[in-house]
């Protein structure tokens, strides 16, 4: 797969380390990530998966460009990322929508705020909250959606303006299991109809299997960078909720927890002490 | 925040109307006043009469008598609400945009805010005469810093994702201001609101009473001259009305605009 990117990858780490203050000693800094380089080819679904605290939302947020890192480089379909990557959209943990627009003027956000008219923002709004299942509940504000409809929404502000990039922080690890499997094959069903490039990062093995192209295993932070990755080959499209039980996924997961293993332990013995 | 007093048990029950409780309340306390002035346990000198202070109402509006005076605190209030409202939600947005205006300023906006700025007023009435000017500016100085303290801390407090996501969905610096900081901004100045209302009404009055020739607290004031005490209290009494009807309005004011607030919808009492 890797061999498809090279020309013209999405996105390219190319050593890239991210230091940041250290709070409990003044005046040195800890590197969350150290010397990390990963490609995300064009069109590829890649999955980080690691241990808690192990920089992948550092990670994210240099692809973004919300973060500059502190050493190397970062490259967006082929050019070098200062600023925000307008190339992607940001899928965030925690709920990210604005608490005062409706869902309609959410998923209008985006575009609204790249010049588009608002009566033109409105109307693609609703075709795309149409898309996600909830064009009943325009008028709704985020208080009044459930933790599932909110994430859709999310989808749906960040699908309409196509990104060509998609980075996702654990997106559904709020949701309980149902509503996750539900949103993990809306997730696919719409990125087979775009097939953007993904990031997606998560600390669910299973989660990260099933969804992507590539699972990319992180070291245990702090100067985490990538240790080891995997190629999926199950077939597409995916059930969520069923592939689990293909032998072929039980393969893989037992082929990643070997090495995913070694450095959730090493995080467990560290924090023990 | 209002809500928080009811414990879930209470509200479990469907809540009976209050209002003929609060009615009886009103009366009783009324009934007693006046049967204490009228068997002279209480002088009616210095407490004035019930009955008394109801005809001195009912006179200044019969007469119309009332309207020029009230017309002017009513619009000094409204003036110093909307002028120290807007000058602290710009103010606040500025500062909690600017870490070095911010600094900067720091100190002297502590010093000012704690200082009991009622005491301006003479000073006031000095630059700006006696005309609605000097009040307006009194309760400009208390109703500022009570939205810019709000507005300065929510500002602050926007949520970092909220921010981020509009910065990814394409938000430049001045969409960040009208669509993150202002709208979150708003609901702090909400919250302030009610407060900032009675202040700018401290402001006429306190204003008009140190010295002025018009206005409800000049009615108050040449009543006191003469120790008309209905007088004093038919006054407080219109006032007193008045601040609760302004209160209210905000209250309406508050729940049209800030309906994406959970637990807006409900908050009403």
């Amino acid at each position: 797969m890797s061999s498809v990117g090279a020309a013209t990858a999405a996105l390219e780490f190319m050593h890239v380390s991210c230091c940041f203050p250290d709070r409990a000693k003044r005046g040195q800094s800890y590197a969350a990530v150290r010397q990390a380089s990963l490609t995300v080819g064009d069109g590829e679904f890649v999955a980080l998966v690691g241990p808690t605290g192990c920089g992948k939302s550092t990670l994210l947020n240099v692809a973004a460009g919300l973060l500059a890192p502190t050493e190397g480089e970062i490259r967006a379909f082929g050019s070098a990322l200062a600023g925000i990557n307008r190339d992607a959209g940001y899928l965030f943990q925690p709920d990210s929508l604005f608490p005062w627009r409706s869902a309609l003027e959410n998923v209008a956000a985006g575009l609204e705020f790249r010049g588009a008219r608002r009566s033109d923002a409105h109307e693609r709004a609703q075709g795309w909250l149409a898309r996600v299942g909830l064009e009943a509940h325009a008028a709704k504000y985020p208080h009044e959606l459930s933790g599932g409809m909110r994430k859709r929404v999310a989808l749906a502000q960040i699908w309409i303006l196509q990104p060509r990039l998609l980075l996702m922080d654990e997106p559904f690890s709020a949701l309980d299991v149902q509503t996750r499997q539900l949103m993990e094959n809306e997730l696919l069903s719409l990125w087979a109809d775009n097939r953007a490039s993904v990031l997606f990062v998560t600390h669910d093995l299973e989660e990260a299997i099933a969804l992507a192209d590539r699972v990319v295993v992180l070291a245990a932070g702090p100067e985490s960078h990538p240790i080891a990755e995997f190629t999926v080959d199950l077939p597409r499209p995916r059930d969520v909720a069923e592939i689990g039980l293909q032998p072929r996924f039980i393969d893989l997961h037992r082929q990643v927890w070997q090495t995913l293993k070694t450095e959730v332990l090493s995080v467990y013995a560290r924090e023990r002490i | 925040m209002r809500e928080s007093g009811s414990s879930i048990g209470a509200r479990a029950q469907p809540k009976r109307a209050m209002w003929p409780w609060h009615l009886l309340l009103l009366s009783a306390v009324l009934g007693a006043w006046y049967a204490l002035t009228r068997s002279g346990l209480l002088p009616s000198f210095f407490f004035g009469e019930p009955l008394v202070v109801a005809q001195r109402i009912a006179g200044w509006f019969i007469t119309g008598k009332i309207f020029p005076h009230l017309g002017v605190t009513l619009l000094e209030t409204v003036l110093a609400f909307a002028i120290g409202t807007a000058l602290g939600l710009a103010v606040g947005l500025w500062l909690a945009l600017s870490p070095f205006a911010s600094r900067l300023l720091n100190p002297y906006i502590t010093a000012i805010n704690s200082m009991p700025r009622v005491i301006l007023a003479p000073i006031f009435a000095v630059w700006f005469g006696l005309g609605i000017a000097s009040k307006v500016m009194l309760g400009v100085t208390l109703v500022f810093f009570i939205v810019f303290f709000s507005v300065y801390n929510g500002v602050r407090e926007v949520s970092p994702v909220v921010l981020s996501n509009a910065r990814m969905l394409g938000a430049g610096r001045r969409q960040l201001l009208r669509h993150v900081y202002l709208p979150s901004a708003t609901a702090w100045v909400f919250s302030s609101l009610h407060a900032s209302v009675g202040m700018a009404f401290v402001g006429a009055i306190v204003g008009e009473y140190l010295g002025s020739s018009r206005g409800v607290g000049y009615l108050i004031l040449q009543a006191e001259g003469v120790f008309d005490i209905d007088t004093v209290l038919a006054g407080i009494a219109v006032l007193t009305a008045c601040a609760l009807i302004l209160d209210r309005v905000v209250s309406i004011a508050e729940r049209r605009l800030l309906r994406w607030r959970p637990g807006s919808s409900a908050e009403h009492y």
